[in-house]
This record gives structure tokens, C-alpha cells and sequence, in this order.
């Protein structure tokens, strides 16, 4: 037995010292950069707290800060509401049924960056084919400039485009969900004379709670660290009103060069993601109790 | 009543449940069918726009206002693109070379580690999942620039091999993931056969293990293809010669290159389906194993 644990132990070595390696030891270099004034050029000088305090009355950093929750609260319910009536649409297996699940899920499997630059050109106001189709059905008589000048338009923007590439993900993890509760549940329901919502609402959707936590929290963390999107549809733009917290953490880091402060930011927000993921667990655990 | 009646009664009444609920369903199948279509459609079109804006001849792609379809069938856009900078080639096979390389570090470490966690007693094993699982919570942009000063220091910047590792460390958590619960799975009868037969920890995992897991193994290869292929920070930051750079770098790069006074609208296009093709081809060829392996994966 006791050799058993340490054949076991020994085919964890690997991955334990690649993350040793490549994350615990930059992220713990991290943390040592954020008390340190540090550009680079000059070494680096110990100024204990300072960029925290710096951070606190840095209003661009909370602008950011805030800008990336609102976000996350604006597109995390649209994904989940969506992604669950989609799942509820497509979850039989009939042809039509298969080929639209497959087809939903395609924008998810390519790049982030791929079909921001996509997005990015149909929202294009000369060149793009989204104000030219709305000026040919008459809706608007003037393009429409989607991105980068209104901070609220760029938003909804972005959040359009993000939907599309990723309420794929969310339907097929529902699917999976709903497809494996036993067909029993259904029937006993039915005997019941529960209509089609009645039996959504109170059997299905409590029987399928723990991927819909899971999903929402894969979604928070993911919009809560937003980068690629943002940095190719508006570049913060307008006056960094769409910056998101970890645009604002790149912008420091390396244009600015301030590595001391972009570390300490880096670490601010590790924290609040670590906080969601906690409490998310908790709802997860009460949940299948 | 007995129960066997009652059962039979339930099972009676689902069963004109069930045929009122397809009659229902009859009634409203023209409307499922035109919701189902509808979503198809917009989930395709701007892949399909795209897919045809980059075979308009150079002056269709700037033309203004744009066109939806193109008149002519061109692959100048291709051409531009196949001569940028050093050669699509060249960039493609740095893509290539990166992601094929992502996927062996993620299987070689994930299927031993996915082994120990799902299948030893190994004390503390919870907390070495956690801890495996940590970059998972930290923004990788914020480890680039102590992962870059890393790389300096051995040699790894500009390399293949630095930017995999990079791709690796962000892919890990999901693949470990998958790989712990779809060991977790297999049925333990499976292995106390093997283990009866007097093979050892090695053979059980190649012989009975590495089989049952194909599922989960493409999973995890297809994932960490995708992410590779497409990561456009990181690559960003790492590599320094333009001799080193990726696909999604030398696009972004592309979206600033000027042709007819503006962005290069039709290279961009082709070279946004040229980082599609791989990604929807490699989906659609095995979906079948990639969908029962998230089920397996991240269902438990």
C-alpha cells in the first residue's frame, strides 16, 4: 500500500513541477514585484505597500475595475438565460436538433482573437456589413459607429459578439446536463399533469443546478479577466472608459512599463476572482447536499 | 390498487403524455424547425461573410459601400497574404510547430497526473489538486512578464519551446480537469482485472487506462490545439523576432497593413479564414469523441 502511494505520487511529479515551475514560482515573483518600484530599466527598489495604496486612489483603476464587473453582470446572465433556452430547443436528439447543436458550438472553437478581428470588421462603419445591411432595410438612414467613440454602444458591441462565440459552450454543458436525468423523473412529472414550464421550472432546472454553477462560474472568471476583445474592438477607447481591469494591468505593465504597479494590480484582482470562485464553490457544495 | 398497477397506469399515462406532448410538439414543429434554422443561421453568417470577403479581388474588398457577396472569384487576397512579411508558410509552421508541441506537454503531464489523482491514495490528494488547478485563478497576463524575464534568463524567448510552455501552463487546469474525472469513470473492474493478471501500475494505465480514455485524450488535444493556434498575448510578449511570430500575431499585425489607403480588409479576411479552417475542421472530424469526453470530463 505504502508503495502503491508513491508509484501514485511519482506520476504527479511531472505536472506538481511544471506548475511549481511555470506558475507558483512567476506568480510568487509576482507578488515580490508588487512591493517593488520597477521599470525595467532601473532595478528594482522595495517600497513595501505603496502600489496597493496607489491602486486604491487610482481612479482609472477603478473605472476599470468597475467597467469589468459591469460587464460580467451585463453578459453573464444573457449567456446563461440563452445558452439554457438554446439547450432546452436543441436537447432532443432529432437530425435538425444534432445539426443545430453542432452548428451553435462552432464559434467557440475558434480563436478569441480570430473573431474579434471578424467582429471587428462587420462593425466597421465604411467597410462592414452590419450598418450597411441596416441602412438597406431602411432601419437607420446613417452607419451607426459601433465601436470606440460611445462607451455604452461599444459595450453592447463587444457583448453581442462574445455571445456568439460563446453561448455554444453553455448549451452543450446544459444538454449533457438535462439529457442524464432519467427519463423516470420525466414520466412521474408528467403523471402529474405538469405542463412543458411547470416541469422546466421545478424539475429540470433544480436537477441540472450544479452545471448551471459551474457554467456560471467558468463564465464570471472569464469576464471578469476579458482582455483580447476589448484590445482588438476599441482599444479602451473611448478615453479608456472600456478598458477592463486586465487591459488596465497590460497598459501598466507594458507600454508603461510599470511593472511594480501592474504586479500589485495583477494581484488585486487575483484576489477578487479567488473571492467568486469561493463562494461559488459554497453555492456549488450547499447544492448537492 | 397493487403497485404493478400503478405502475402500469403511470407508465399508460406517460404514454398518452408523451403522445400528447409530440402532438403538441407537432403543432409547433414548423416553429422549432424555423427557430433551429434561424439560430443556425446566425451562428454561420459572419463566418460565411467573412469566408467570402476574402475572395473579392483587392478593389471589391475596399470597395465602399461594401458588397455582400463577391462579384468575381479572386484569391489575390491569398496571394498578398502568402507573400506577407516572411511568408504565410513560415508563420503557419510557427503556429504549427507551437501547438503540436502544447498538445504533448499537456497529454505528458496531464494523463500520468490525471492517473494519480483519479486512481492512487495519494494523501493530501485534494490539495495538489488545488494547487495544480491555481492558474486557473490568475489572470495570465499578469504572469507574462515574470514568465518573460524566466524565459531570458533560459534562453526560451523567440523559441517554439518557450511559447509552448507558456500555452501549456494556460491550458492545464482544463485538461487536468477532464483527465482526473474521466479516470475517476472507468468502472473499477476494468482495472482489478488487469491487476489480477499481475500487471503493474505502467500496464494497467497503457493497457486498460490510455484505451478507455480516448474520449478524454482527444478532448484535451483538440482544446489545447485550439487555445495554442489562436493565443495572441502571450506570443505577443515571449517572441521578439518577427522570424518567431505566430499566425494571430502577424494578423493583428496585418489589420494595420495599408492597401488602397486603409486596413488591408481582404488579407485580413483570408487570413481569418486560414486560422479558422484548422479549428471547425478538426471540430467537426472528431466531435463524436470530443463531446462524450466533456460529458465524461466536466460532468461528474
Amino acid at each position: 500500500m505504502r508503495r502503491y502511494k508513491l508509484i501514485g505520487f511519482l506520476y504527479l511529479t511531472p505536472a506538481l513541477l511544471f506548475v511549481l515551475v511555470f506558475t507558483a514560482y512567476p506568480f510568487a515573483q509576482m507578488v515580490w514585484v508588487s512591493f517593488n518600484s520597477w521599470s525595467l530599466i532601473t532595478p528594482p527598489r522595495f517600497i513595501g505597500l505603496d502600489n496597493y495604496t496607489r491602486a486604491f486612489n487610482d481612479r482609472q483603476f477603478w473605472v476599470s475595475l468597475t467597467y469589468s464587473l459591469k460587464y460580467t453582470v451585463l453578459i453573464t446572465p444573457i449567456l446563461m438565460v440563452g445558452g439554457y433556452l438554446i439547450a432546452l430547443l436543441v436537447v432532443q436528439n432529432t437530425a435538425l436538433r444534432r445539426l443545430t447543436r453542432t452548428i451553435v458550438f462552432v464559434p467557440f472553437v475558434i480563436g478569441l482573437g480570430v473573431s474579434s478581428l471578424l467582429w471587428y470588421w462587420l462593425f466597421n462603419p465604411t467597410f462592414g456589413l452590419i450598418d450597411k445591411f441596416l441602412l438597406d432595410i431602411g432601419l437607420i438612414s446613417k452607419p451607426i459607429i459601433w465601436l470606440g467613440t460611445n462607451a455604452d454602444m461599444s459595450t453592447w458591441a463587444i457583448i453581442a459578439s462574445i455571445v456568439w462565440k460563446v453561448i455554444g459552450f453553455g448549451m452543450l454543458m446544459f444538454v449533457t446536463a438535462i439529457q442524464s436525468i432519467p427519463t423516470e423523473v420525466n414520466e412521474a412529472t408528467m403523471v402529474d399533469g405538469a405542463s412543458h414550464w411547470q416541469r422546466t421550472l421545478r424539475v429540470t432546472l433544480p436537477l441540472t443546478r450544479r452545471t448551471v454553477l459551474l457554467v456560471t462560474l467558468i463564465s464570471v472568471i472569464g469576464s471578469l479577466l476579458a482582455f483580447d476583445q476589448f484590445y482588438i474592438m476599441t482599444a479602451g477607447q473611448p478615453f479608456n472608459q472600456t478598458a477592463t481591469a486586465v487591459f488596465y494591468v497590460y497598459l501598466n505593465s507594458f507600454p508603461y512599463l510599470r511593472l511594480g504597479y501592474g504586479a500589485a494590480l495583477s494581484v488585486i484582482i487575483a484576489a477578487i476572482v479567488l473571492a467568486f470562485t469561493i463562494v461559488q464553490l459554497i453555492l456549488t457544495r450547499r447544492s448537492t447536499v | 390498487m397493487s403497485v404493478q398497477t400503478v405502475e402500469s397506469t403511470a407508465r399508460e399515462v406517460s404514454r398518452t403524455g408523451g403522445r400528447a406532448g409530440r402532438l403538441f410538439a407537432g403543432r409547433n414543429r414548423y416553429l422549432t424547425a424555423a427557430v433551429c434554422l434561424a439560430l443556425s443561421t446566425i451562428m454561420v453568417l459572419p463566418i460565411l461573410v467573412s469566408v467570402l470577403a476574402s475572395l473579392k479581388t483587392t478593389a471589391e474588398a475596399a470597395a465602399v459601400p461594401p458588397t455582400y457577396f463577391p462579384s468575381t472569384i479572386s484569391l489575390d487576397s491569398y496571394a498578398r497574404l502568402w507573400t506577407y512579411q516572411a511568408g504565410l508558410l513560415h508563420y503557419v509552421g510557427n503556429s504549427l510547430g507551437t501547438a503540436l508541441l502544447t498538445i504533448a506537454l499537456a497529454l505528458g503531464l496531464t494523463i500520468p497526473a490525471g492517473y494519480a489523482l483519479g486512481r492512487f491514495p495519494i494523501p493530501g490528494k485534494e490539495l495538489f489538486f488545488v494547487f495544480l488547478l491555481m492558474a486557473l485563478i490568475i489572470p495570465y497576463q499578469a504572469l507574462l512578464t515574470p514568465m518573460f524575464l524566466m524565459f531570458v534568463q533560459l534562453k526560451l524567448t523567440n523559441t517554439i519551446v518557450g511559447l509552448a510552455i507558456l500555452h501549456t501552463t494556460i491550458q492545464l487546469p482544463f485538461s487536468l480537469y477532464i483527465m482526473r474525472n474521466s479516470f475517476e469513470a472507468v468502472p473499477n473492474e476494468l482495472e482489478e482485472a488487469a491487476l489480477i493478471d499481475g500487471g503493474g501500475p505502467w500496464q494497467v494505465l497503457t493497457k486498460v487506462f490510455l484505451p478507455a480514455l480516448t474520449p478524454a485524450i482527444v478532448t484535451v488535444a483538440l482544446f489545447a490545439f485550439i487555445t495554442s493556434w489562436n493565443e495572441l498575448l502571450g506570443s505577443l510578449v515571449i517572441n521578439s523576432k518577427e522570424s518567431a511570430f505566430t499566425l494571430p500575431v502577424i494578423l493583428a499585425a496585418a489589420r494595420t497593413e495599408t492597401s488602397l489607403g486603409g486596413t488591408d480588409w481582404g488579407m485580413l479576411q483570408a487570413g481569418v479564414t486560414i486560422s479558422i479552417i484548422p479549428c471547425i475542421g478538426v471540430y467537426l472530424l472528431l466531435q463524436k469523441y470530443y463531446v462524450s469526453g466533456l460529458l465524461s470530463g466536466a460532468l461528474k
